[in-house]
């Protein structure tokens, strides 16, 4: 069922650059790139229990790496984006060797000093623009209507994509693991489960996911500049999207992502009160609603609507 | 000689990031919980002696005398009404709150006082210094910040180890569960471990605004530097908090003096070097859990 209105909702959303005014489809670019990332961290945060502050710096590598296959390595847009997540499969095996070290909190805080890191190396690499950044010139001589689309496309495949890759992971035996871990670590080891393995396979997924959503979204906004690719806002963003909705649930990121767009264009003309209402929202939901307003919604009607949770069948109902 | 000198420079900065560590440290090891916030609420009270400095017109070494029982209380509050609420739950609810907590801080600071830069002004001490040799001085305020760390450190390690309010902290530390059922209120016990953290790191934020001017949204970077220093000299461990903090101090200067594009980059490569061979830290108290 769900995947029927998925699909027609696809469709629908696919054919609407055809008679779409351009202000929907960039709002939609917005979301739909947002909603992937917060699926990634999702993944990460609520089913692999891997806490991230440092989430940015895979947003840094997926523009950077657009800008490097495109500008300079010339490769059309679309292989681009695959070299960059080739890319980002190898610098999150490698950051991860260093982040595993630590647990929970220190994990997080972690994960943002190595984003830190790559924001002060690439301030240093001259080809790629020093502090000052770059601008995709090869993406700048596009026609606009046409790279609107493009990008358009691509942010509906990347958000849907990534709702389908939670799906998929949840399902196979990755899925099946990460429960177990997440039930008893000690537990899940001593059946087998390889804890280090399982967590780090989301760690590269998730991070991957990342990389690829901002290398759409850098599509359309062209200018790169290292303070804000690497900036903990986009990981900021995504905490807020992933806890405000409901941490855990596919489901949590979509309802999180049309909440926290929606407050932003609602509260756009009021600066930084945004974010402090924001911070609020999320106090409130953590300490009062630790399911989210997902969880709110389940908690009055039993409502799955992605089939990935797990239930207890006894033997003689089986069929 | 350059080099020596920026050794020395180095030690002495460790003393400002042992100052921002502390509490960084203590709340970790009394409750488990990192306090994602810890770094902007050092900005906060680098902020709240501003405002006093201007209202009362004294000097913000003289204004640590209101600004340090303002974030006590704060910090008491803060963990009855809030974190204490947290702390069951697993490892998720304290981390979201304190980051919710850090976002809100710095964008009450932005709205309240604006992006720009604000300084503190300690008068003639700021330049001050003691020349050692010809080409090596060192500056008092760098030293009195060291000298203010290290006192700090023998201060809660003489309230640790040889007080009630101590054997409390370390009762409910190793175990709250059974520091309850001895009569021991963990609540409140949270509360004045935060509170006391919360001393040390405004402490630590008005020395660093004497230091440097700072804006709104500087909390994260000191975070991440105490945190650094927290990890190299090991969890648990306060003394490991100094020598954590001087040496990712002398890391930076001697990564300075390299060139300074190098300053930070060079105290984030010696973190990356103890996780990667010496993972619990060089001091720590109890072994890191590994995954």
């Amino acid at each position: 069922m769900t995947a029927i209105v998925g699909i027609g909702l696809f469709i629908g959303l696919a054919v609407l650059p055809f008679w779409g005014p351009d202000g929907v489809l960039r709002l939609l670019i917005e979301f739909f790139v947002l909603l992937a990332m917060a699926q990634m961290w999702n993944l990460l945060a609520g089913y692999a229990g891997l806490v991230s502050i440092g989430q940015q710096a895979f947003v840094g590598i997926g523009a950077y790496g657009l800008f490097y296959f495109t500008d300079l390595a010339g490769l059309p847009p679309i292989a681009a984006i695959g070299a960059t997540a080739a890319v980002a499969v190898l610098i999150a095996l490698l950051t991860s060797l260093f982040a595993f070290r630590l647990r929970d909190g220190y994990f997080a805080v972690g994960t943002w000093v190595i984003a830190e890191i790559f924001r002060i190396v690439v301030s240093q690499v001259e080809t790629l623009g020093l502090g000052t950044g770059v601008t995709i010139q090869t993406l700048v001589q596009m026609p606009p209507e046409e790279r609107l689309n493009l990008v358009y496309w691509l942010a509906l495949g990347v958000g849907f994509g990534a709702v389908v890759v939670v799906i998929l992971v949840m399902r196979s035996r990755l899925g099946l693991a990460l429960g177990a871990i997440r039930d008893s670590e000690v537990a899940a080891s001593g059946l087998g489960v390889n804890v280090l393995r399982t967590k780090r396979m989301v760690y590269v997924i998730a991070s991957v996911g990342c990389a690829v959503a901002a290398a759409v979204y850098y599509m359309n906004l062209l200018r790169i500049q290292p303070t804000a690719a690497f900036s903990v806002d986009w990981t900021v963003q995504m905490i807020f999207v992933v806890v405000i909705g409901g941490l855990g649930r596919i489901e949590g990121p979509i309802i999180g992502a049309i909440v926290v767009l929606g407050l932003q264009e609602a509260l756009a003309d009021f600066g930084s009160a945004y974010l402090i209402i924001l911070g609020l929202v999320m106090i409130v939901v953590v300490l009062f609603a630790r399911r989210g307003l997902w969880g709110l919604v389940t908690a009055r009607w039993p409502i799955s609507l992605f089939g990935i949770q797990r239930r207890l069948v006894p033997a003689e109902d089986r069929s | 000689m350059e080099w020596a000198n920026a050794v020395i420079q180095g030690v002495l900065l460790g003393g400002l990031y042992a100052l921002l560590a502390t509490g960084l440290s203590l709340i970790f090891g009394v409750m488990r919980l990192v306090n994602l916030a810890h770094g902007d609420l050092g900005m906060l009270a680098a902020y709240v002696s501003v405002v006093i400095v201007s209202v009362a017109g004294i000097g913000p070494l003289e204004s640590l005398v209101v600004v340090v029982p303002v974030m006590m209380v704060l910090g008491y509050v803060l963990q009855r009404s809030l974190l204490n609420f947290t702390l069951t739950g697993g490892v998720l609810p304290p981390l979201l709150v304190t980051f919710g907590l850090s976002v809100i801080i710095q964008n009450a600071q932005l709205t309240i006082f604006s992006a720009d830069s604000q300084g503190l002004d300690a008068g003639p001490i700021e330049i001050a210094s003691l020349p050692i040799t010809d080409q090596i001085t060192v500056g008092w305020l760098p030293l009195l910040t060291l000298v203010v760390a290290v006192a700090i450190l023998i201060g809660l390690q003489l309230l640790i180890s040889r007080t009630r309010l101590g054997r409390a902290l370390r009762a409910t530390s190793d175990d709250g569960e059974a520091a309850r059922i001895v009569g021991i209120d963990s609540r409140h016990i949270y509360g004045i471990a935060m509170a006391i953290a919360l001393g040390t790191v405004a402490i630590g934020g008005v020395f660093l605004g004497i230091r440097t001017t700072f804006g709104p949204g500087d909390g994260p970077a000191r975070l991440i530097f105490a945190f650094e220093a927290v990890i190299i000299g090991g969890l648990g461990s306060l003394w490991g908090t100094l020598v954590g903090g001087v040496i990712l101090g002398v890391a930076q200067t001697v990564g300075g003096q390299i060139s300074p594009a190098y300053q930070v980059l060079a105290g984030h490569l010696v973190f990356l070097a103890v996780l990667l061979f010496r993972p619990t830290g060089l001091f720590s108290r109890r072994g890191a859990r590994q995954l």
